[in-house]
C-alpha cells in the first residue's frame, strides 16, 4: 500500500527514530528483516496498522509499534528498520543492533524472502547470535512457488535450531502459525536453541579466550559469544552504545582488556590483524548462509527470474529505459486529467447549486450579510474550490502513482537515472525520495533517510520540492487546461496537456540535477559516495485494495485538509476582500504591496499573496487567486474552466502570466509541513532556512528571467 | 589452474565471475560483504542501465545495482 496518510503530510512529521518501550503489559515482539522483504505487511497484517509498505528497499525507515492480540494476550510489535546486517555500519543498523540486544524484547521475529534466503539467513544468524528467541519467518512463500523454489521449512528449522514459519503476509497466510510459534517464544513455552555459527579454528580460540572475561564482567546482560566476537572486530559503535545503555564500559574492563590483548595477540601471529578478523567472521556467516541453504532450499527451476529479467530489459535498456520512463510518467497524467474531468464538473454542480440554496436560506432568515459573505462566499465557496478542483486529480494521481510503487517500478527509475545523480555527485537513492516527492514532498523528505551519506541526504533534502507534489498538480493542470490545451478539442486535449504537465515536470527533474549538482560545487562540497541499489523482483500490485485504499485515504487527507486550512483561509481572504481601511480592501491594499515586486516575476499580487497564504497548504493557491478576483469580478457558471479562463484574462492574465504562475508553482518555498519536516530532520534551523530559500529565490530567478525575454521579444 | 582475471565492470551482459578479491575498504567493503560478496562467490552481469553505468548483478538470488568506482574495485575470474 503507497504513501498512506500517515505517512504523508503532518503524519510524516510523527516519524521518530526512536524505540520507546512501553511500560504497559504485554511481551514485546521485534520485526526484524532485510529491506522489502515485507515486513511492514507482516507488522500491517498483525497489527491492523497502516504503515508505509512499497516495493523498493529502505522505504521504511522509522519506527512502528503496535498491538497484535492473540489468544486474550497483548503483544507489542515493534517493527525495526530494514537492514542486511547487525555490524551497525549505518543509523537504521545500529538503531535495529541496539534494540535488539538492550531493548528488552521477548521475542525477535526475522522476516526472510523466500526468494532470496540465502542473503536473509546472515541475518538471521547474526541475530541468533545476539539473542536465542528467535523466530523465523520466511515470507513471500507464494512468491517463491511462483518461481519454483522450494524451501524445506522443516529442514531449516532443523538446522537453525529456532521456529521456522511459512508465510504469504500479502494474503495474510501463515501469520496465525507464526504467532502461535511467537507467543510459545515470547512466554517461554518453547525454548530456541540457536545453532552457533561456527568460525574458524583461530577465530573461535580467540572467543573462548575473550568471551568468559566478557560474561564474568557483563553477568548475562548480553550475549559473551557475541560480544567477544564483537570485540575481537573492533565494534566501537557497540562498544559506545553498551556504555550508554548499560553504564558499563566492557573494553575498559581490566580483565576483558587483558583477554583481548591476549587474543589479538595469538591472532597476530597469523598475521590476522582487525581487518582481516572482520573479514573471516563475515566470511563464516556467509558460509553457513550458503550451507544452510544448500539444505534447505530447492531450485527447481532456474529460468524462473526470466520474465523479470526480460521486463527490465524492456524498462532499463538503453534504447528503450528512458523513453518508456518518460512515457509512463506521461500516461499517468493523461489518466489522471482524462478521470478527473468528469468528477471535478459533477462535484462543482452539486457544491455550487448547495451554495446557492445556502444563500437563499440565509436571505430567507434574514441574516446579516456580512455573516452570509464570511460563511458562504468566504468559508464555503473555498471549500467548494478545493473539493471540486483539487480533490479529483489529487485521488486520482494518487493510486496510480501507488501501482507502479508496489510493481516495483522505482528502483528501476533510480537505475535508469543514477547516471545523471553521479554526474551531479549525489546519491543514485535520490531519485527514490524525488519520487516520492511526487506523492508529498515531506514524505520525500522522511524518505531521505535511506541516503546514508549526510551530504549527499542533505542534497536530497534541499532538492527535494522541485518535484511538484500532489497538491501542487492540480494548479499546474488546471492553468495548462485553461491557456494552453484549451483550443485543442475532443480527446486530444488531455492528451496535448499530459505532454505539457509531462514537459513542466522534466524541467522540475532538470533543475533537480542542476541544483544538486550546484550543491556539491559550493556549499555542500565533495564526491559521490559509493551505494548498493537493490532491484527487487516485480510484483503484481494489489490492484483493488490499492485503488480502493488509497482513494480513500487521500479524500479524506484532503477532505481534512481542506476544513483545516483551506476554511480559515477562505475566512482570511473575506475579511481581507472586504474590510476596509481607508477607502480600499486589506485584499486590494496587500496585493497593491506586493504587485510591484510579482509584476518583475511575470505574476500579479494577487498570485503572490495566494502563494504566501498558501504556504499551510499548496493546494488552496488556485482558489485564492480565484476568490480574490471574484471579490472585484463576476463568475457565472462556476464549474466551467472556460468561465474560469475568462475570468483570469480579465484580470491581465495572458500566456506568460500562466507560465510564470507555473514556474512558480514547481519552484517555491516547501509548504509548511514539508518546512516543519526538514527542520526536525536535519535538526538544523540552518538547512531547513537553506530548503526554503533555495527554491524559492531559483523560482523567482527562472521567473524573472523568462518575463523579461518575453517582454525584451515583445512576445506578450 | 590458469584463469584470466577481470574487474568486475568488465563483465559482458550475461557473463558470470567468480569473486577473487575485493579492493574495496571501509563501509563499502562491508556493505558488499553484506550482500554476500565474499572469495568465491558467483556473480552475474545482468544488464547495463541506459547509460552504461551503474550496471545490474545477480548476486546470491537478488539483483544489485553497482556503481562503476565499485564494481572496479572487486576482482573476479572467468
Amino acid at each position: 500500500m503507497g504513501l498512506t496518510s500517515s505517512s504523508t503530510g503532518l503524519g510524516a512529521l510523527g516519524a521518530g527514530l526512536s524505540i520507546e518501550r512501553r511500560p504497559a503489559a504485554g511481551r514485546v515482539v521485534a520485526l526484524a528483516g532485510n529491506p522489502n522483504v515485507g515486513k511492514s505487511t507482516v507488522f500491517n497484517e498483525l497489527t491492523g496498522l497502516n504503515q508505509h509498505t512499497g516495493n523498493w528497499p529502505g522505504k521504511t525507515v522509522t519506527n512502528a509499534q503496535g498491538v497484535c492480540q492473540y489468544q486474550g494476550a497483548d503483544y507489542i510489535f515493534v517493527d525495526l528498520p530494514g537492514t542486511y546486517s547487525l555490524m551497525a555500519h549505518s543509523a537504521e543498523e545500529e538503531v535495529a543492533r541496539n534494540f535488539l540486544c538492550f531493548g528488552g524484547a521477548d521475542a525477535v521475529v526475522v522476516v526472510c524472502d523466500a526468494t532470496c534466503l540465502e542473503r536473509n539467513l546472515n541475518l538471521v544468524l547474526q541475530t541468533m547470535e545476539i539473542t536465542r528467541n528467535v523466530v523465523v519467518c520466511v515470507n513471500l512463500m507464494d512468491e517463491a512457488k511462483k518461481k519454483k523454489i522450494r524451501v524445506d521449512l522443516e529442514k531449516l528449522e532443523q538446522v537453525l535450531g529456532v521456529p521456522v514459519v511459512g508465510a504469504s503476509a500479502r494474503s495474510g497466510r501463515g501469520l496465525d502459525a507464526l504467532m502461535e510459534r511467537v507467543s510459545a517464544v515470547a512466554n517461554g513455552r518453547e525454548h530456541p536453541s540457536p545453532a552457533p555459527v561456527g568460525y574458524t579454528r583461530l577465530l573461535e580460540d580467540a572467543v573462548s579466550m575473550v568471551a568468559p572475561a566478557v560474561k564474568a564482567a557483563a553477568g548475562d546482560r548480553i550475549d559473551p559469544r557475541w560480544a567477544a566476537l564483537r570485540l575481537l572486530d573492533s565494534d566501537e559503535s557497540l562498544v559506545s552504545s553498551m556504555s550508554e545503555q548499560l553504564g558499563l564500559c566492557l573494553a575498559e574492563q581490566p580483565e576483558v582488556k587483558a583477554a583481548l590483548s591476549r587474543a589479538e595477540q595469538s591472532l597476530s601471529q597469523y598475521a590476522l590483524g582487525r581487518e582481516a578478523v572482520k573479514d573471516r567472521i563475515v566470511s563464516c556467516l556467509v558460509v553457513a548462509a550458503e550451507e544452510a541453504c544448500r539444505k534447505c532450499v530447492f531450485q527447481e527451476d532456474a529460468s524462473c527470474n526470466e520474465r523479470d529479467r526480460k521486463l527490465d530489459r524492456l524498462l532499463t535498456s538503453r534504447r528503450t529505459g528512458i523513453p518508456i520512463m518518460l512515457l509512463l510518467l506521461a500516461a499517468v497524467f493523461w489518466l489522471t486529467i482524462t478521470g478527473a474531468n468528469v468528477p471535478s464538473g459533477l462535484l462543482a454542480g452539486v457544491l455550487f447549486w448547495i451554495q446557492d440554496r445556502l444563500s437563499e436560506l440565509f436571505l430567507a432568515l434574514g441574516a446579516p450579510a456580512w455573516l452570509h459573505g464570511l460563511l458562504v462566499l468566504g468559508v464555503y465557496r473555498t471549500l467548494a474550490w478545493v473539493v471540486s478542483v483539487m480533490l479529483p486529480p489529487m485521488a486520482i494521481f494518487f493510486p496510480l502513482f501507488t501501482l507502479l510503487e508496489d510493481f516495483g517500478y522505482l528502483p528501476r527509475v533510480a537505475f535508469n537515472l543514477d547516471h545523471f545523480f553521479k554526474k551531479a555527485h549525489a546519491c543514485g537513492k535520490q531519485a527514490l525520495t524525488m519520487c516520492m516527492g511526487f506523492g508529498c514532498n515531506a514524505a520525500g523528505i522522511v524518505g531521505c533517510r535511506i541516503i546514508d551519506s549526510p551530504r549527499e541526504r542533505l542534497i536530497a533534502i534541499v532538492t527535494n520540492s522541485f518535484v511538484p507534489c500532489n497538491g501542487r498538480f492540480p494548479t499546474l493542470i488546471a492553468i495548462i487546461t485553461m491557456f494552453f490545451a484549451g483550443g485543442i478539442a475532443g480527446p486530444l486535449q488531455s492528451a496535448a496537456s499530459a505532454l505539457i504537465l509531462t514537459g513542466v515536470i522534466l524541467l522540475g527533474v532538470a533543475m533537480t540535477f542542476l541544483v544538486s549538482g550546484l550543491l556539491s560545487k559550493t556549499i555542500l562540497k565533495g564526491m559521490p559516495s559509493s551505494f548498493t541499489l537493490e532491484l527487487p523482483p516485480y510484483r503484481r500490485p494489489q490492484i483493488g485494495k490499492v485503488i480502493v485504499r488509497s482513494l480513500l485515504d487521500r479524500t479524506l487527507f484532503v477532505l481534512g485538509r481542506a476544513a483545516a486550512v483551506a476554511a480559515p483561509a477562505g475566512m482570511i481572504l473575506w475579511l481581507m476582500a472586504n474590510v476596509t481601511v481607508g477607502g480600499a480592501t486589506l485584499l486590494s491594499i496587500c496585493s497593491g504591496f506586493l504587485d510591484p515586486f510579482a509584476r518583475l516575476l511575470g505574476l500579479d499580487g494577487v498570485i503572490l499573496l495566494a502563494f504566501i497564504l498558501g504556504f499551510p497548504a499548496n493546494e488552496i493557491v488556485v482558489p485564492i487567486i480565484i476568490m480574490a478576483y471574484l471579490s472585484t469580478g463576476t463568475l457565472l457558471d462556476m464549474s466551467d474552466l472556460a468561465e474560469l479562463h475568462t475570468l483570469l484574462v480579465s484580470h491581465g492574465w495572458t500566456w506568460a502570466t500562466a507560465v510564470s504562475t507555473m514556474l512558480f508553482c514547481l519552484m517555491h518555498w516547501p509548504c509548511s509541513t514539508t518546512c516543519l519536516t526538514i527542520r526536525k530532520e536535519t535538526q538544523s534551523f540552518k538547512w531547513t532556512a537553506i530548503s526554503f530559500l533555495v527554491p524559492t529565490l531559483i523560482g523567482m530567478a527562472v521567473c524573472f528571467l523568462f518575463t523579461t525575454a518575453v517582454r525584451l521579444l515583445g512576445l506578450a | 589452474m590458469e584463469r584470466h582475471q577481470y574487474r568486475l565492470s568488465e563483465l559482458e551482459e550475461g557473463q558470470t565471475g567468480r569473486v577473487h578479491d575485493i579492493l574495496a575498504t571501509g563501509s563499502m567493503r562491508r556493505r558488499l560483504q553484506d550482500l554476500g560478496i565474499i572469495q568465491g562467490t558467483d556473480i552475474e552481469c545482468l544488464l547495463k542501465s541506459p547509460c552504461g553505468d551503474p550496471i545490474a548483478y545477480f548476486i546470491r538470488g537478488a539483483a544489485i545495482a553497482l556503481r562503476a568506482e565499485d564494481s572496479n574495485d572487486i576482482l573476479v575470474s572467468i
